[in-house]
């Protein structure tokens, strides 16, 4: 359990076309969230490297969002498949090296769902709350 | 024709306008585009979810909306009506009604301020009323344009003299109460009628009870399911619990001749069936039923998303039409009364929601506007057309498309809206380009060593400022590395402040800019062209998304706002200071056109491009032109399609800019839009040819129904062709029977046919008039005449050809003068004598796309047909640019659809051919050849080929050797990036999201915690 008054840090990968927008329709509704989250803006899901998310973490990230359109909604035909994969591949890396899994998210957002876009934010801010900080931080667990 | 004017009006701003008004203007056409509302988007924009992809309606919609509001050949004319149309064609005067805003356009920057202010409620009709907006006002979140209206019927200043709220809100002087109704003259050659539909209004059905608050329409159903609708997505009864049952009764409005609703509304069920699968996918344990007298899922995909809804999902479809709805006089509870299907006799069923299926009707403006235009109706009030010309009306120059010429759904409707623009511009091919102007910018200045970048924080009134502390970020933001200067503004997008980013841009020589506001989505493209306007190049500039994603989601953390505003413009910053300028390349290319497939749809396509100048190859397998309609002999409205073929050919022989080739067929091609390369091999040729955009039109051919229904045992049993063909001699058969859906609907074929119950309709009248006495039966799954072929249904019926519905569990059997079949109704077998049997057969694929598809890198669909870019708002255009659909080769179709997709593909062909050069985008990725080791993974992840993996002869100092590096077509590349992520060497950038840059931004974001 992390220390009274600990806010955890994360970002959020957004594709330009839904994800992105579906923060903006959340901002548009007014739908309020914790102010945890930093968002990253890529064209597609399917450029977010593994890199990039790991790099996330190791600058301080308790947790990461990989988002994007719905399967089939890519504005990109279907790059979010791609991204599937990489991200597969990344969640058995990550899990490998003792991250938890509440730490970690793949999740599709259209633009039109704001409410969902806020709804996740504050879910997996209370969830890494009780986790506590990341052990990939650059400073270990305090 | 004297004067040629270069430019068209568009009645109509739904989805049918936009797609005409884009087409027009990436023509070189100069389009004035009216909307009656305040926005444009129409009946789209209300939607939650399409069928039959539940895309989301507004995701696919919104790009269009912005493309119109900045395609700078377009005038958007909201709020305005045409009121008068004099002139002929080529040179039209059309005058047209600006209706006052009270609000200043240029001045509003839609922050909202005087929303809250005003105090006025009015039943929020993008809702259908089932909440409320206020009086000032912006339909929907992603209006355009995006300025806010005074509803003058509504507003207390307007109407008593008091309030003022708003124009005290707001900050920039935007309200105007003395603002004027206005009326204008325009200029041009050309007009389109597209003004669409009206739902109907169930409240002249009282059997239905409109007035029940648990009984809705469809349209309200659909607010209530859209996130952004009045409950947020939750289906919600008028106590405010969620209904556990729901209903839905079909044909309202629609198919009822006692009513004069003669016409099929097409799309209702199928948004029906839509509503029912979303809402189910809200809540799992929602009962759903679908009341219907035939479902009518005769498009693309359709049937088997019916089949998916009743076999996978669970949904109920009762095929009878309950009389009207219930209610208890006690309880006040809603049910249905209706005939059991197996007979057993009436039924009634409680419900906790009915909702009504409203059709589609001419609305009383467009009827309004069509006597305006001078054109001739139907007796159905649609504008009147002919089957080979869909989309031309009664008066020359003035074309129609979309619902206003007949029910139809979306997909449909942007086929017919490419169309009419195209008939349009083939109309004015000689003045394209003289009416548009093209924007001139300065030079770019030379950017120097040093990066100097610059920070605008803007306030957005209360949006931003009364949340995040902006001078407190703006001393911030001059701390940060490379900025040499932040300042705040009250409204960034304002016209002054915009005009003061270009002159701090000259005055402090900044090469790099960040505004820290609202949304890129919106914003981006108005920053970016202030920076050209500065001589920068627009890859320089940056939003800080400050609003969306900070001030309007922590409105009551002011410190964490402030804080998160921060860490978000350091983000920027580091991410500005990396970004490169970046150029559209231009590209010479090819302008000749090829068309495969010379039926009525590749013939049309040819002609339409031909007319606009551009040259065309035609390609015909088979020895004659005409494709399928030469083994038909007569349309559904009673011409020969002789009488169609013989004119249309003669024009495509005599036209100097076609060539035709029969007997020939593509053998090789490669290459891309602009530059393909083929090689075509037939009776009479034998050689390469280039091309830059391409037409697959190769059409389909009715299935010969081997082992359907006995077919091929006895000689009385015939397909739908062979019998026109006997009709013309004359059929002496006393009993005929029709059994439809023969080898189509099934397993093997799961889709529906579209076009053969239309056909069966036309040939069992014909029977019928030719002897009366003749006995004609037609066995049937559902009855699928839609939109205005069911009036030959009607017809059909009056005549006395009798309709006996089968299942597809219980088929008809077949043996050589009887056929058997279950009746459910009357739950027995019948036995039915005939002397000839027509089997409506479905349209199946020729072989030879098997061989095409892979030629241009092209997908067919499941059933073998070619699959369009998106089912609903790219119904012509393949996933490969440059390559186009028409006709039957992209699905079973009418000869009218046919044709009018032909116009289509061939209008969105001559967006590319009326370009001077091809312009790729500027985020393209390129391959680093020191880098690439040739694997070749980014050839298997670009949805676009753009990458190639070429032969290339390294040479070092000790060696030279042959080896492949990728290259990526940047006339090709869509700048998503995903090759670069793939990369295993990072010989990839992704332009614009480089590596660099996206590990800056995300260093900085280390930065601050
Ligand atoms: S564009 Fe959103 S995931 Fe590809």
């Amino acid at each position: 359990m992390a220390e009274e008054g600990w806010e955890p840090k994360i970002v959020a990968f957004c594709c330009n076309w839904c994800s992105y927008g579906g923060a903006d329709t959340a901002g548009m509704g007014r739908f309020q969230q914790p102010a945890s989250t930093r968002v990253i803006r890529v064209m597609c899901s399917g450029r977010i490297d593994p890199l990039h998310v790991y790099n996330a973490f190791l600058e301080g990230a308790d947790a990461v969002l990989v988002t994007g359109c719905h399967i089939g909604d890519c504005h990109y035909v279907n790059g979010n498949e791609k991204t599937e994969v990489k991200y597969n591949f990344l969640e058995e890396m990550l899990q490998q090296l003792g991250l938890e899994p509440d730490r970690l998210h793949l999740n599709w957002i259209s633009a039109s769902e704001g409410e969902r876009f806020a709804n996740f934010i504050n879910e997996v801010t209370a969830k890494v709350k009780e986790l506590g900080p990341s052990p990939l931080k650059p400073e270990g667990v305090k | 024709m004297s004067k040629l004017v270069g430019a068209v009006a568009i009645a109509g701003g739904g989805i049918a306008g936009i797609q005409s008004a884009i087409d027009l203007a990436s023509s070189g056409l100069k389009v004035y585009l009216i909307e009656s509302s305040t926005t444009i988007g129409g009946k789209m924009a209300q939607l939650d979810k399409t069928f039959p992809t539940l895309d989301c309606s507004m995701c696919t919609l919104s790009p269009k909306l912005a493309e119109v509001a900045r395609h700078p050949n377009i005038e958007l004319m909201t709020y305005s009506e045409i009121t008068g149309i004099t002139g002929e064609p080529g040179d039209f005067t059309v005058t047209v009604k600006n209706k006052a805003t009270y609000v200043d356009y240029d001045k509003c920057t839609a922050c909202e301020l005087c929303v809250s202010k005003c105090p006025v409620k009015v039943p929020d009709e993008y809702n259908e009323g089932q909440n409320n907006r206020k009086a000032i006002y912006l339909a929907f979140p992603q209006a355009v344009p995006r300025v806010f209206t005074i509803d003058a019927d509504h507003c207390l200043y307007l109407n008593k003299g008091k309030c003022g709220n708003c124009q005290k809100a707001c900050e920039n002087d935007a309200i105007n109460f003395e603002d004027t109704d206005k009326e204008v003259d325009i200029n041009v050659g050309s007009v389109i009628l597209n003004t669409g539909f009206e739902p109907y209004d169930a409240s002249n059905l009282e059997q239905y009870r409109i007035d029940h608050p648990n009984v809705v329409s469809s349209l309200e159903f659909e607010r209530q399911l859209s996130s952004s609708g009045p409950f947020e997505g939750h289906v919600t009864l008028a106590d405010g619990s969620h209904p556990r049952r729901i209903a839905w009764i079909q044909c309202v409005g629609s198919r009822s001749p006692e009513i004069g609703r003669n016409t099929c509304s097409s799309v209702c069920c199928m948004y029906a069936t839509k509503e029912a699968m979303v809402a189910m996918e809200h809540d799992l344990d929602l009962e759903t039923t679908i009341f219907n007298i035939d479902i009518r899922a005769f498009g693309k995909g359709f049937e088997e998303f019916y089949q998916k809804a009743k076999n996978e999902k669970g949904i109920r479809f009762i095929n009878s039409r309950p009389s009207g709805v219930e209610v208890d006089p006690v309880t006040d509870n809603i049910s249905l009364k209706y005939e059991a299907e197996d007979g057993s006799g009436i039924k009634r069923e409680e419900f906790d929601m009915i909702v009504l299926s409203i059709g589609l009707t001419p609305s009383d403006s467009s009827k309004n506007l069509a006597k305006i235009a001078g054109v001739e109706m139907d007796d159905n009030d649609f504008v009147k057309t002919k089957i080979d010309h869909p989309l031309e009306t009664s008066k020359p120059g003035i074309f129609v498309c979309g619902a206003m010429q007949a029910p139809k759904d979306i997909p449909d409707t942007v086929a017919d809206a490419s169309g009419a623009a195209s008939k349009a511009a083939s109309l004015l091919s000689s003045e394209r380009g003289n009416l548009v102007t093209e924007k001139k910018y300065p030079p770019e200045k030379d950017m120097g060593d040093e990066i100097r970048t610059g920070v605008v924080v803007c306030r957005c009134g209360i949006n931003i400022g009364n949340i995040v502390d902006v001078p407190d970020v703006v001393e911030y933001a001059k701390t940060l590395p490379h900025v040499v200067l932040a300042k705040e503004e009250v409204y960034a997008c304002s016209t002054d402040s915009l005009e003061g980013i270009a002159d701090l841009v000259r005055e402090h020589n900044l090469n790099h800019m960040v505004v820290a506001s609202c949304t890129p989505r919106t914003h981006e493209p108005l920053f970016r062209e202030t920076l050209m306007e500065a001589g920068l190049n627009p890859y320089l500039f940056e939003l800080a998304n400050i609003r969306e994603h900070c001030s309007w989601v922590h409105q009551n953390n002011k410190e964490e706002a402030t804080k998160k505003a921060k860490d978000i413009i350091r983000m920027s910053v580091s991410r500005a200071n990396l970004l490169q300028p970046l150029y559209q390349e231009k590209l010479e290319f090819n302008k000749d056109a090829l068309v495969i497939g010379g039926g009525i749809a590749g013939m049309n396509a040819a002609l339409d491009i031909a007319e606009k100048g551009f040259k065309v190859t035609l390609l015909e397998k088979e020895s004659e032109l005409g494709g399928m309609l030469l083994k038909f002999t007569h349309l559904q409205d009673g011409r020969t399609t002789k009488e169609v073929l013989e004119p249309i050919i003669q024009k495509v022989e005599s036209n100097p800019n076609i060539t035709v080739h029969i007997e020939t067929e593509l053998t090789e091609q490669e290459g891309s839009m602009g530059n393909f390369k083929g090689h075509i091999k037939g009776a009479n040729v034998d050689e390469d040819i280039e091309f830059g955009v391409a037409i697959i039109a190769t059409g389909a051919n009715e299935l010969e129904p081997e082992g359907y229904f006995s077919y091929g045992e006895y000689s009385n049993i015939i397909t739908e062709s062979q019998l026109e063909q006997k009709l013309d001699e004359g059929v002496d058969a006393k009993n005929v029977v029709f059994i439809q859906c023969a080898g189509g609907r099934n397993d093997e074929r799961p889709y529906c046919s579209r076009a053969c119950c239309t056909v069966a309709m036309k040939n069992a009248i014909r029977l019928k008039e030719s002897d009366p006495d003749r006995n004609v039966t037609i066995l049937y799954r559902d009855i699928r005449t839609f939109g205005v072929w069911e009036e030959l249904y009607t017809k059909a019926r009056e005549l006395g050809v009798v309709f006996m519905r089968y299942t597809e569990d219980k088929e008809p059997e077949v043996s050589e003068k009887t056929v058997r079949i279950f009746d459910h109704l009357m739950n027995m077998d019948f036995e039915i004598n005939y002397d000839l049997m027509v089997l409506s057969a479905p349209m199946v694929t020729p072989e030879t796309n098997e061989l095409l598809a892979p030629m241009f890198k092209v997908t067919l669909d499941a059933n073998r047909f070619f699959l369009e870019a998106h089912i609903k708002l790219r119904p012509v255009e393949c996933a490969t640019d440059g390559v186009f659909l028409a006709g039957t080769s992209q699905a079973p179709k009418l000869v009218d659809e046919s044709v009018s997709q032909a116009s289509a593909a061939a209008s969105r062909a001559c967006t590319i051919l009326s370009r001077d050069f091809l312009e790729t985008i500027g985020n393209v990725s390129v391959v680093d050849p020191e880098l690439c080791i040739g694997c070749g993974r980014c050839t298997l992840v670009c949805p676009y080929n753009a990458p190639e993996l070429k032969e290339v002869t390294v040479e070092t100092e000790e060696i030279v050797y042959i080896t492949k590096k990728s290259e990526i077509n940047p006339a090709v590349c869509k700048g998503c990036g995903c090759c670069a992520a793939e990369c295993p060497t990072g010989a990839i950038t992704a332009r614009h999201f480089t590596t660099p840059q996206i590990m800056a931004v995300i260093k900085a974001y280390g930065e601050g915690i």
